[in-house]
């Protein structure tokens, strides 16, 4: 049984949430290839080509590909399936997006999420926003699958597969790219940082974010995250948001500022390796999940950090 | 315009939920039970569509036990004209619930299906994508803005890194994000209006029936958990701590 792992990549660099679903496919099966569909993607491929474990690498370009539509990359899989038992892709938005489309054209049940590979047919999912595991079997022989690739270690390099080129199908009649608004940032990505310093709503407005959460990110070369409640306000851009429904992260440093921990947030970086809460409110229920609590002022207690920090060499 | 919204009856969005103890679900007695909040957000877009003109008529259906009712209720009360329940003590899985709320399109007819983006009880975030696929409709997942204008919608998106703004005909699926808008609350005069609209209340087999499922719920258990670690003084202990004794700076 071969499984086919979709890659996750903005046309010119293979994002590591690709390496980790490949890593849970390589639990489900030894027969791995990963599709890069997108335009210019020619670096990207060869990235792909260089992980460890996959037997063949498959290429296929159109515009609408590039701008990662879901009715394109469907339109281009459903074919492609036809050789594949199952179809792995991160659980990013691209992913989210397409893999049920897939799904449904293919009469099967997706499954979203995926924690943990029990068996072939069996894994781990989260529920009510992580309060709850389910496991579950499917007797779908097709199956779509997407992987929290927090969840994953990352697949090894050093691997030399091959390239070889597909159909891209017949696109997207019906759905038009009109713009798109990425925000530019020489930070780390959320997703797969390894330091994150998020802020709640605590910080009033935002400049203050910026003043408070930026610096103290720099320092650490950490990605910047917020609550919901912190985006709602409008403090921080809709991407920084962590949580059930925002970015799932699983950093080796988790430091929350002025973030009372509500549970849709806690959902999205409870498996943080350590986790810090500063919280002037010692009631917080950030302080149940934190390995570290400092119950002070954010605005006394950051700028004691940053020193904190610079004294330790930072 | 015609406008379906599918909305989900589901446990309150302030409750914690509960695994039960002989690992078959998440206990739900006597929990406090709402609309999906992704749902309501979805309402309230079609309503706004309605007051603007664009929706001449805007359709709510859920599937769901006989208290779902309640959830159209509510939609109702919000400005949604009227309501559809497929009544069922099942739990349909995504694939299913797709399949009935296509055969509901076809019966309905509508040029736009909002709805919210994944359901806070499965957490799938499957079953618009999947509905536009089995009609063949364009999807334009995670809306923070949408804009209908003659045949076509430009959906402005909520993507990892940013925003995507996309340009889809009708007839299509859209599917609400947190910050589409503020739904609003239902005025009492809306409320008693909404108890004398009309809920057809139907079966499944009305709509094709339900299907064997392709998924068996293997077991449900509780996450692990994380025990509170320690307090710190101040912020020269925590740097010390995080260098000596977690190493992570």
């Amino acid at each position: 049984m071969a499984v086919l792992v979709v890659a996750d990549h903005d046309n010119a660099e293979l994002k590591d949430t690709t390496l980790k679903t490949v890593t849970a496919a390589l639990a489900i099966s030894g027969d791995v290839d990963v599709l890069v569909a997108g335009k210019g993607i020619a670096a990207v491929a060869a990235q792909a080509a260089k992980i460890a474990g996959v037997r063949k690498v498959l290429t296929t370009e159109s515009d609408a590909l590039g701008q990662h539509i879901a009715e394109a990359l469907s339109a281009c899989l459903v074919p492609l399936m036809a050789g594949y038992d199952d179809l792995l892709t991160p659980a990013t938005t691209v992913g989210k997006n397409f893999a049920p489309r897939v799904a449904a054209l293919l009469d099967v049940a997706p499954i979203s999420d995926v924690l943990e590979v029990v068996d072939a047919d069996t894994f781990v999912r989260p529920i009510y926003a992580g309060n709850a595991l389910e496991t579950v079997h499917s007797s779908d022989a097709k199956k779509v699958i997407t992987v929290r690739a927090t969840a994953f270690k990352p697949a090894e390099g050093g691997g030399s597969a091959a390239i070889e080129a597909v159909d891209a199908g017949p696109g997207a009649p019906h759905t038009r790219f009109v713009s798109e608004e990425i925000v530019k940032s020489d930070r780390p990505e959320l997703a797969g940082a390894k330091i994150v310093v998020s802020g709640g709503r605590a910080m009033g407005s935002a400049e203050e974010f910026h003043r408070v959460i930026e610096p103290l990110a720099d320092k650490l070369g950490a990605a910047v995250g917020a609550s919901r409640a912190a985006v709602d306000a409008g403090y921080a851009p809709n991407d920084y948001q962590v949580g059930q429904t925002g970015k799932v992260v699983a950093p080796q440093l988790y430091i929350a500022i002025g973030i009372s921990g509500a549970i849709q947030h806690l959902a999205g970086m409870k498996d943080s390796k350590v986790i810090v809460a500063i919280n002037k409110d010692a009631d917080a229920p950030i302080f149940q999940v934190a390995d570290y609590g400092l119950v002070a002022d954010y605005k006394t207690a950051v700028p004691e950090l940053m020193e904190a920090l610079t004294a330790a060499g930072k | 315009m015609k406008v379906l919204v599918p909305v989900k009856r589901v446990i309150d969005y302030n409750v914690k939920a509960r695994v039960k103890s002989d690992q078959t679900g998440v206990d739900l007695a006597n929990v406090k039970m709402s609309m999906n909040p992704f749902c309501e957000i979805a309402v309230e877009e079609a309503v706004r569509l309605q007051e603007k003109g664009v929706a001449t008529e805007v359709v709510v259906v859920s599937i769901g036990p006989i208290q779902a009712q309640e959830t159209i209720r509510t939609a109702l009360a919000m400005g949604a004209e009227r309501g559809i329940l497929i009544q069922t003590d099942t739990d349909p899985e995504p694939l299913e619930v797709a399949k009935l709320l296509a055969a509901v399109a076809k019966a309905e007819e509508p040029r736009l299906i909002l709805m919210g983006k994944q359901a806070i009880d499965g957490d799938n975030n499957a079953v618009g994508q999947m509905l536009s696929a089995l009609l063949g409709w364009p999807q334009a997942t995670f809306a923070s803005k949408v804009e209908v204008s003659g045949d076509k919608a430009k959906v402005t998106r909520e993507v990892d890194g940013g925003l995507q703004t996309l340009e889809v005909d009708l007839p299509a699926v859209v599917t609400a994000d947190l910050r589409l808008n503020e739904p609003r609350y239902a005025s009492l005069p809306n409320i008693m209006k909404a108890k004398r609209k009309t809920i057809d209340i139907k079966t499944p087999d009305d709509f094709g029936g339900l299907g064997e499922g392709h998924l068996k719920v293997v077991k449900v258990t509780e996450p692990p958990k994380r025990v509170a670690g320690v307090k710190v003084e101040n912020a020269a202990e925590l740097v010390a701590k995080l260098k000596t004794e977690a190493g992570v700076i």
